[in-house]
């Protein structure tokens, strides 16, 4: 490991930089973006439907919870490297998913016990007021727990979609980190400003992102109630 | 390489008994490890437990701890690390701070939420029977709301355990140089190896919040 | 007539909650359950339209064995109104009121003019049609409770302490719109209460129970008072004080209402024909 000397005299941020590589940065961004929030989609359309069924029969919930917190437990760096062998290594196509497919689990161990304890905040007079009206067990999943639990699932894919924005980055240290890559650039040649500009676009995508899922629950759910929840 | 393949690797190679001594052996990195997690841990809990239970006490503040939590969440721990060794020069230093930085946003929400959402029937009672601000949020809100606390615990040492993996890229040693290392040489077994033994500290640590939460919190709060 | 003969409820841990009763709820007619805490009036209740099945013995409406029935079709058929109301927080009041007949495949249109309608007959305002449930005070969430209940017209109603939990200024309100309600509508209700005052003013026949589940006596209001069976319902009544109140109470009620409504009450033969 090289040691990094202290960079006496040079700003920390050289902004005629920034402007020589506008280009760079929109394409790493877009990229960035890809590679942070398939996993959230991709987690979510597996989270929903598991999580319905760890609500159905309770036995699986026990564990799935298990499984998703040591997944939760796995640092990032050591998935992408496991995923390495099937989906390869760099940036683009196939290789994108030495990134995508850990990411996706990642999400995954955040959203399913979201969902879980979404589907299980309904009140109990809720549930059994469905029952009694005559709804099945499936119908009641879907058109009363379900859209109740979405507050709860929403609060969850904003974890995770901050979670993941961030852990991308790492990826850079198999050369595929979209805006993380400029880390490892600005390291290396002991150079600040790439280094600052990624962790400033890297928190704004990841602010943006919380901002619009917010947006979104506000749109889905305009019966809770708003204020301190 | 199959996943067969790898876990037989990794079986080789955390078995060697050349890899259980010395400065580069498991114990010591495993040390290594557990130290820099724990001292992260230890300051983010004692900068992020007392303002989430004042804010979540006085009910004041509470936007502005959750956009800070919100916004720590989002800053890159590993482009923060190495701004961090490009400004300063490696060592400790660039280590601890993004971890700090992983660990508070957990404790901090939880804590707040945990005291803010104590049911104010509770709050009111032991306002009756006489206690005072302290006594209330040390006495009743704090015990009410352990539960949540130690949640926010228990994720924040997993993902600061998952995390320091990165003090490797600091050269202050962890279990992340087997990672790293094993990464530069192309040494897959010694990767896949030094990633099952973190899966392992994080599941101890899982297991541990589980006897620690027998212990702290009361039996009419579990469930 | 909801029919029970010998019916007996032991939960899985043993707790015997129903224990060989023997019940009618007569058609058209508001059948008061009422006792101490505990001592099954909900499983009772449960048990008719199948959210808890029995033990032993057999229920019938109208001479149907209701097991003989599948669930979700049987409960839809019957109104259910509980405590806490249970309104779906995610759906409008007017929708809330919709639910079964939208279960049952109305016409939209249809299901929401008959949910506008309910919620006049029951005391609210139509503006309050598009509102979420948060936005109620309680009392009129149970309003919203029991038009829910009546919106797909079930002969039957079953009510669990449907206003125990407003404030006695508005359960007094809720109780008066009911009994109003009721001789409209002419439904055959089986009403659980743990308060005795409720069940002597609301029921044409009160059936208490006691702790284990059996069942302590079941007559008139004024049978009630007049003779208690064993001193289990005098002392539930209040012992002689309380008997005392709660005639002088009832002669007080009858005096408030205008006759008509009230008098047809105890007829139990004409509201069975
Ligand atoms: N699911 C259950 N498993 C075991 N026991 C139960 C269950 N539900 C009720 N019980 C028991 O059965 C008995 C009757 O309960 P039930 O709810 O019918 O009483 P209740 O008369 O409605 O009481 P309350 O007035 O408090 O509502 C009680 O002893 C109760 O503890
Ligand atoms: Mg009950």
């Amino acid at each position: 490991m090289t040691l990094a000397a202290a960079n006496g005299g040079e700003p920390l941020i050289r902004w005629d930089w920034i402007g020589d590589h506008t280009g760079q940065l929109a394409d790493l961004t877009a990229h960035h973006l890809k590679l942070a929030l398939l996993p959230i989609l991709f987690g979510l359309i597996v989270a929903i439907p598991l999580g319905l069924l760890c609500a159905r029969w309770r036995w699986l919930y026990p564990p799935t919870l298990g499984v998703a917190n040591v997944l939760y437990g796995l640092p990032s760096l050591a998935l992408f490297m496991l995923c390495i062998p099937y989906f390869g290594i760099g940036s683009g196509g196939r290789a994108d998913f030495t990134i995508i497919v850990p990411l996706t689990l990642f999400s995954l161990s955040v959203l399913v016990p979201n969902v879980v304890d979404g589907l299980r905040s309904v009140p109990d007079p809720v549930r059994q007021a469905a029952t009694a009206m005559g709804f099945g067990t499936l119908r009641r999943l879907i058109q009363v727990e379900l859209p109740i639990a979405v507050p709860v699932v929403i609060a969850g894919a904003r974890v995770a979609a901050v979670s993941s924005i961030s852990l991308v980055s790492v990826g850079t240290l198999i050369g595929n980190g979209g805006l993380g890559q400029l880390f490892v650039d600005g390291y290396s040649r002991d150079f600040t400003t790439p280094i600052i500009v990624s962790c400033v676009l890297i928190i704004v995508l990841a602010l943006v992102s919380d901002g619009v899922l917010v947006a979104a629950q506000r749109l889905l759910t305009p019966w809770a109630r708003r204020g301190t929840r | 390489m199959n996943l067969a393949d790898q876990i037989r690797a990794a079986w080789t190679w955390l078995t060697a008994s050349a890899h259980w001594s010395g400065g580069e052996g498991i114990p010591h990195r495993l040390l290594e490890h557990l130290g820099y997690s724990a001292l992260a841990l230890v300051i983010a809990a004692l900068i992020a437990l007392p303002l989430g239970a004042l804010v979540g006490h006085t009910g004041r503040g509470g936007f502005a701890v959750v956009t800070v939590a919100n916004f720590a969440r989002a800053i890159p721990t590993l482009g923060l690390l190495l701004l961090v060794v490009t400004v300063t020069s490696i060592g400790l230093t660039p280590v601890i701070i993004p971890l700090i930085a992983l660990a508070t946003p957990p404790i901090l929400v939880n804590t707040y939420e945990g005291v803010r959402g104590v049911d104010p029937d509770i709050k009111d009672a032991a306002r009756g029977m006489g206690m005072t601000g302290t006594g209330i949020l040390l006495k009743a809100e704090v015990p009410v709301a352990m539960p949540l606390i130690l949640l926010g615990l228990r994720t924040a040492a997993i993902q600061v355990v998952a995390t320091a993996t990165i003090a490797a890229y600091a050269g202050i040693g962890g279990l992340g140089r087997y990672i790293v290392d094993g990464l530069a040489r192309k040494d897959y077994p010694s990767v896949v190896g030094g990633s099952v033994l973190v899966v392992l500290l994080a599941v101890i640590v899982q297991l541990a919040f589980v006897g620690i939460r027998r212990a702290v919190v009361s039996r009419g709060l579990r469930n | 007539m909801i029919q029970f003969d010998g019916v007996t409820k032991r939960y899985a841990d043993g707790t015997v909650a129903v224990d060989d009763l023997t019940l009618q709820i007569p058609t058209g007619q508001i059948t008061v359950l009422v006792g101490p805490s505990g001592c099954g009036k909900t499983t009772t209740l449960r048990m008719i339209n199948r959210l808890i099945e029995p033990t032993s013995g057999t229920i019938t409406i109208d001479g149907e064995d209701v097991r003989a029935q599948d669930p979700a079709r049987l409960r839809r058929g019957i109104g259910y109104v509980i405590q806490h109301a249970g309104l779906f927080p995610h759906r409008t009041i007017v929708d809330n009121i919709a639910t079964v007949p939208y279960l049952l495949g109305w016409d939209k249109k249809k299901a929401r003019t008959t949910a506008l309608e309910l919620m006049e007959r029951v005391g609210l305002d139509t503006k309050m049609a598009k509102r979420y449930p948060y936005q109620l005070s309680g009392g009129q969430q149970q309003r919203v409770g029991v038009a829910r209940a009546l919106a797909a017209d079930p002969p039957v109603m079953l009510m669990d302490e449907p206003f125990s939990a407003v404030d006695p200024i508005v359960r007094k309100s809720l109780q008066e719109e009911f009994i109003r309600l009721q001789s409209e509508l002419r439904k055959t209700i089986a009403f659980v209460t743990h308060d005795i005052d409720e069940a002597i003013k609301l029921g044409h026949t009160v059936a208490v129970f006691k702790v284990g589940g059996v069942l302590a006596q079941h007559s008139t209001p004024d049978e009630l008072l007049a003779e208690p069976a064993d001193d289990f319902v005098r002392e539930f009544l209040g012992g002689e004080k309380g008997l005392k109140r709660l005639r002088f109470n009832r002669d007080l009620d009858r005096q408030d209402e205008p006759g008509a409504e009230r008098q047809d009450k105890p007829d139990v033969e004409a509201a069975e024909r």
